[in-house]
């Protein structure tokens, strides 16, 4: 079925082949948990309920997708097909609503990003990549190096910034954050700019003094354009645990997360996170990294996110 | 989320009660109690199914302690179980070969390979003495060398340079060549990021090993990491033969499910856990601590550590001794109280470690961070030693200069005062009852069992 249904719409063969080790386990197991005609029982349910679980999907919305699988009729569930299209029309329930590109209107002063989450999710590669998109699309960005804290960050945007002509405003390590964000968003306005994409340095959302820093950033840009920042992107690495929650809530907290970019879904990570994260703070999910290179950030789309996900 | 392992076991362990031992059918639903939070704390799934076989297994017949209701002994059980499948005690560095040691580092992208060579090459030269040579094999990141540059720097340690268009190999071997012929003990080589399903990167790690014969190899791997945790540490450990793998970002609020799948599934020891931004923030791992986490009972035993380490215990005698004369508890006291909480990273450090104080909500913490620390103390600074000594004194226009001297407002100096009576009034509390001098005296005789916790 689901073949069928690859076929039908190609998939980018990179986010396929990314995904499919992420589908492959868990449409495995389904269909070794049903061979030939079996009752939706009471074991059945647990064990895809196991299966949610150990795709980091997590407690909560692994309950509501059992539920649903419960309500969809415990009889009319023979065949492991069923069961499969009932678990993939409740993910995409789940994450339909949170599928939103992110669109840069047209506007007169710069389209501001302020780029949010903990060490190594992959901010700055995030950043990168999203220069090179805009610059695809004819937008004219500019960086911020917020990241003011990690040794070099600074110089790792200014390098990759000089290799494709985008320009960087830095001040250097130790320097505020939220004064070189407030310089760049000056000066991005000053030579119209149409995106500005601004780093921050990674923190752990229990740290209460950096998130504070956040919020200190994101008022400094406020006097300057009162609606900056436009989109505040929360980078989460698919790798990430149950903990993903309460770094999307914590951060969204501090200073409203309006997107979610998922990244290093190239490995063997099964990023069913966002299944709870969509379930439980419904924030926008814009992006998904499945590689290294530019065109690897693709637009989050919740069919083919599922399709790739249960594909064989 | 559950508060802890032993409260949501509640429910199902009150039928355990009357029954002298535990039995297959009593445990059935404690086991599935466990599977759950051991999920909710990121083990992978085929390693919560083994470990729950030998809870199983070792649960089984055993008989009640006197001292433990059922519940008790069924948590005690879990936690003996998972301390020592994490591995009984926390593996040192080996540092017994002819110099130069030489240390390998191996991850994800991000997981905080470059930050913790920093932090152990500091930790080699505080607490091993050694001298230490790092270097970065990593030439792909952007000014990936800059940063291990900068961070050796910080930590007195030396940083060897490769050329720019160099091999990691070649950076490599010139490193540990550079290390010898400067006498360095310890040669530190950290390379770049890569995933474990790409095998051009894994081929370039095996051979970088090969060049370098690592007494060391070490896996770093992010404490956050979900269910996926396994099988990249299956892939690094097949690829390379690790000798211990350091956690990074253990300073968070995740259980750190983490440890255990890594543990079970490359058998190697966990020697140290990354706790925060700065570079001492290193840890010795500690199984039983880790174990308690993961159960969402808290760590205690980091906390008492750390409490012992860090607060100056002729002050707290000090305290001490005022208090027991009745002496009563002023400014001054309050404000040497908040320096020692400061200096063990603030109040939500020390929360974080106690059981149930992670799950605290956000706002409450907030009200007790950093911010309002500094803020008390500067509002104490402000004031005269008289003042100090005699908070009753501060009226209307005291107060106002106060408020001025320390960049506050009146409704500030007001809070504090009021924070200042309550303590008070704690304090002749604890007296009568002589629970802040039990504590203080646990905390003077060194800790151990007496510990009030």
């Amino acid at each position: 079925m689901s073949a069928k249904k690859t076929e039908k719409r190609p998939l980018f063969g990179r986010m396929r082949q990314a995904l499919q080790r992420t589908g492959g386990a868990l449409v495995r197991g389904i269909s070794e948990l049903f061979p030939g005609q079996r009752g939706l029982d009471a074991l059945t349910l647990e064990e895809v309920e196991t299966l949610l679980l150990s795709a980091d999907v997590g407690v909560e919305a692994t309950e509501r997708l059992i539920a649903e699988l419960k309500q969809t009729g415990g009889g009319r569930l023979r065949e492991a097909e069923d069961v499969f299209a009932a678990l993939r029309a409740g993910m995409l329930k789940i994450l339909e609503p949170v599928s939103q590109p992110l669109l840069i209107p047209v506007r007169e002063k710069p389209f501001v990003i302020l780029m949010v989450g903990v060490n190594g999710a992959g901010k700055t590669t995030t950043i990168a990549k999203l220069a090179r998109r805009f610059q695809n699309d004819n937008l004219r960005p500019m960086l911020a190096a917020g990241d003011t804290f990690r040794a070099a960050a600074v110089e790792q945007l200014q390098v990759w910034g000089e290799r494709h002509q985008v320009p960087v405003v830095a001040q250097g390590t130790g320097a505020d954050s939220a004064s070189v964000v407030y310089d760049a968003l000056q000066s991005a306005t000053a030579r119209h700019y149409d995106v500005l994409l601004a780093d921050t340095a990674g923190r752990l959302h229990t740290q209460s003094n950096l998130m504070e820093e956040l919020k200190k950033i994101r008022r400094v840009m406020g006097k300057l354009d009162p609606e900056a920042p436009h989109e505040t992107m929360l980078v989460l690495d698919a790798g990430t645990g149950q903990n993903a929650l309460a770094q999307a809530r914590e951060f969204h907290a501090a200073v409203g997360i309006s997107g979610i970019t998922l990244t290093k879904l190239d490995g063997t990570a099964k990023g069913g996170i966002v299944l709870s994260i969509a379930d439980k703070l419904g924030l926008p999910i814009r992006f998904i990294g499945v590689g290294e290179q530019p065109q690897d950030l693709r637009p989050f789309d919740a069919e083919e996110f599922i399709d790739a996900l249960l594909a064989h | 989320m559950f508060e802890n392992l032993s409260e949501r076991l509640g429910a199902s362990l009150k039928r355990l009660r009357g029954s002298g031992r535990l039995t297959e059918k009593n445990i059935q639903e404690a086991l599935r109690e466990v599977r759950m939070a051991l999920l909710e704390a990121d083990v992978a799934l085929p390693v919560v199914r083994d470990f729950i076989e030998q809870v199983r297994e070792r649960a089984l017949g055993r008989d009640v302690m006197q001292s433990l209701s059922p519940g008790e002994e069924f948590v005690r059980v879990v936690r003996d179980e998972l301390t020592h499948v994490m591995g009984d005690v926390g593996g040192e560095l080996d540092l017994k070969v002819t110099p130069p040691a030489i240390f390998l580092m191996a991850g994800l992208q991000g997981s905080g390979k470059t930050t913790t060579v920093a932090k152990l090459a500091r930790h080699l030269k505080e607490k091993h003495k050694k001298s230490v040579l790092v270097a970065s094999c990593d030439v792909y990141r952007p000014a990936a060398m800059e940063q291990l540059e900068t961070l050796a720097g910080e930590v007195g340690a030396r940083c060897y340079r490769g050329e720019a268009d160099a091999t990691p190999v070649a950076i490599a071997t010139a490193a540990v060549e550079t290390a010898r012929k400067r006498a360095c003990d310890v040669v530190i080589i950290d390379t770049a990021g890569r995933l474990h399903v790409d095998d051009a990167m894994m081929s370039e790690i095996k051979v970088l090993h090969e060049a370098v014969h690592p007494v060391e190899t070490l896996f770093v791997a992010d404490s956050m990491a979900g269910q996926d945790a396994a099988n990249v540490a299956r892939a690094f450990g097949e690829a390379l033969p690790l000798t211990g793998v350091i956690l990074s970002k253990a300073d968070g609020d995740a259980r750190g499910g983490a440890a255990l799948s890594i543990r079970q599934v490359t058998g190697k020891p966990i020697k140290f856990l990354g706790v925060g931004e700065k570079t001492d923030a290193l840890e010795v791992f500690h199984p039983d601590r880790v174990a308690s986490r993961i159960l969402g009972m808290g760590d205690v035993l980091g906390f008492i550590e750390e409490a012992e380490h860090k607060l100056d215990r002729k002050q707290a005698q000090k305290l001490a001794q005022k208090i027991k004369k009745g002496k009563g508890f002023d400014l001054e006291d309050y404000r040497d109280q908040l320096r020692q909480v400061r200096s063990m990273g603030g109040v939500s450090s020390l929360l974080e470690k106690l059981p149930g104080g992670g799950q605290l909500p956000a706002a409450a913490q907030q009200q007790v961070g950093e911010r309002e620390l500094i803020r008390s103390e500067a509002i104490i600074n402000s004031m005269t030693p008289l003042e100090r000594r005699r908070p009753l004194i501060i009226k209307g226009s005291r107060k106002r200069r106060i408020a001025a001297g320390s960049g506050t407002q009146v409704q500030d100096v007001n809070r504090l005062l009021k924070q200042m009576m309550q303590m008070q009034k704690m304090m002749k509390r604890m007296k009568k009852r002589g629970g802040m001098g039990q504590l203080l005296a646990g905390l003077k005789g060194g800790g151990g069992p007496g510990m009030p916790f």
